[in-house]
C-alpha cells in the first residue's frame, strides 16, 4: 500500500474510486478546525445519551454534511473505539480527530466532546434542584430526543442499506444477529464486538468483503 | 492533593472501564462512595439520574459532576481530564497502528467483521430511542396502545425535516423548541 503523508504527519486516507468523487479531504487550516470544533461541541452540548447516540450525529456532520472522511473509514474507527477502554462517545472523538487531521485535529474533536457537559454539569451540580424540577428544561430536552432519535434512525437505515446492497452473507448475518442480539435480548455489547471480530478474523480476509 | 488524587482515580476508571460509559458507573461508585467516601450512595444516584437526562456522554457527565461536589469546577476538569487521559494514549497508538498495519489479512478480516456490527448497534440505538420517543420507556413497551402522540409527531417531523437534508444543529434546537410547545400544551 502506497503511503502519503502531509506536513502533518497524518497519512491521507487512500480512497477507493467510488469515493473520490464525493469526498473533499479537510484543507487543515483554521476554519477547518473551528468548523470541527463548533460542529462537534454543538452535538456534544444538544445530545442526550452516550456512544451510539453521538456518534450517528458526528456521523451526519463529518461524512454526509462535510464529506471530510468516509462511511468506510468511520466504521472501522468507530469499531476501534469501541473495543478500546473507556467512553466510547470521546474515543470516537479522539480516533476521528486524529484520523481526519493528526493530534491538532485529536485535541480539537475531545475538546469539543467534553466541553460541553464539563460546563452545563458544573453548573447543574450548583442547582440541582430546580434544574430537575424544571418543566420547561424537561419538555425540551425530551423534544430533543425525538428529535435525535429521526438522526440516528436515519444514519443507521442508510448504513443498513449500504450493507445489504453488497449483497454477502457473512457480514448481513452479522448485521441481523448483532442488531437482534441488542436490541431484543440485551446481550453484552463487548461480548457481541468479540464474537463478529472472531468471525471476521477466521472468515472475512477476502478482498470482497473490504 | 485532592486534584492529583481525582486525575489518578479517574484515569484508572477511564483505563478499566471497557463497554462505554454505562460499565464505568460501578467503578465510579466504588472508587468514589466505597474506597474514598467523597459521596454518600443517595448522592452517587442522584448523579447518576442527572447524568442521564443531562446531554453529553453519561461517563464524562458523572466524572463532571464527581469532580465538582468534592472539589469544584478544578476538580472536574481534574476527574475529567483523568478520565479521557488513557483513551487520548491508547487511541492515538492504535489510530497509528491501523492506519500502518490496517491492510494486513487478519486485521483486515477483523474490521470487516466489526464494520457490519458497528451498524447493528447504531440501529439497536435506535430501536431503543423510538421507544423512548414514542412509548416513554427505555425498554419493549408493555402497552403497546400507550402511545406519546406529541412524540411521535416530533420524530415524525424530524424524520421528513432530515430526509429533506436540515442540518443536525438546526433540527435539534428546533425539535426542542418543538419540544417545549407540545409540554406547554400537555402533549408530550
Amino acid at each position: 500500500m502506497e503511503v502519503k503523508k502531509n506536513k502533518h504527519g497524518v497519512v491521507e486516507p487512500t480512497l477507493s474510486k467510488q469515493d473520490e468523487s464525493v469526498l473533499t479531504p479537510p484543507k487543515r487550516d483554521a476554519h477547518f478546525f473551528w468548523t470541527l470544533f463548533k460542529s462537534t461541541f454543538i452535538i456534544s452540548a444538544f445530545t442526550v445519551g452516550g456512544g451510539f447516540v453521538i456518534i450517528p450525529l458526528l456521523k451526519a456532520k463529518y461524512v454526509d454534511e462535510y464529506h471530510w472522511i468516509n462511511d468506510k473509514d468511520t466504521l472501522d474507527m468507530v469499531a476501534i473505539a469501541q473495543s478500546m477502554p473507556g467512553i466510547v462517545a470521546t474515543n470516537s472523538a479522539i480516533i476521528l480527530g486524529y484520523r481526519m487531521a493528526g493530534y491538532l485535529g485529536t485535541f480539537v474533536a475531545l475538546l469539543a466532546t467534553v466541553l460541553p457537559p464539563l460546563i452545563t454539569l458544573s453548573i447543574i451540580s450548583y442547582c440541582y434542584d430546580y434544574f430537575i424540577q424544571n418543566k420547561i428544561i424537561a419538555y425540551m430536552l425530551r423534544g430533543m430526543q425525538c428529535g435525535a432519535t429521526a438522526l440516528i434512525l436515519n444514519v443507521g437505515i442508510d448504513l443498513a442499506v449500504k450493507q445489504c446492497k453488497k449483497k454477502l452473507a457473512l457480514p448481513l448475518l452479522i448485521l441481523l444477529v448483532t442488531f437482534i442480539g441488542n436490541a431484543f435480548f440485551q446481550l453484552n455489547i463487548m461480548t457481541l464486538i468479540v464474537l463478529d471480530g472472531l468471525v471476521g478474523f477466521f472468515f472475512m480476509r477476502a478482498a470482497k468483503y473490504n | 492533593m485532592i486534584y492529583l488524587t481525582l486525575f489518578w482515580e479517574f484515569a484508572k476508571i477511564g483505563l478499566f472501564c471497557v463497554g462505554g460509559g454505562y460499565a464505568s458507573m460501578p467503578l465510579i461508585q466504588a472508587a468514589v462512595v466505597d474506597t474514598y467516601g467523597w459521596l454518600s450512595m443517595s448522592d452517587f444516584v442522584n448523579i447518576f439520574t442527572i447524568s442521564q437526562m443531562t446531554p453529553g456522554p453519561i461517563g464524562i457527565n458523572a466524572a463532571t459532576f464527581v469532580g465538582t461536589k468534592i472539589a469544584g469546577v478544578p476538580g472536574a476538569m481534574a476527574a475529567t481530564f483523568g478520565f479521557v487521559f488513557p483513551s487520548i494514549i491508547l487511541g492515538i497508538i492504535l489510530a497509528r497502528l491501523f492506519l500502518k498495519y490496517g491492510n494486513i489479512g487478519p486485521i483486515r478480516g477483523v474490521l470487516n467483521g466489526l464494520r457490519p456490527a458497528v451498524v447493528a448497534l447504531i440501529c439497536a440505538a435506535s430501536i431503543s430511542f423510538i421507544f423512548l420517543a414514542v412509548w416513554n420507556t427505555e425498554d419493549i413497551p408493555v402497552h403497546w396502545g400507550d402511545i406519546s402522540w406529541g412524540g411521535l409527531a416530533v420524530l415524525l417531523l424530524s424524520l421528513f425535516a432530515v430526509r429533506r437534508k436540515t442540518g443536525v444543529i438546526r433540527l435539534l434546537l428546533g425539535s426542542g423548541v418543538l419540544g417545549i410547545i407540545l409540554g406547554m400544551l400537555g402533549w408530550i
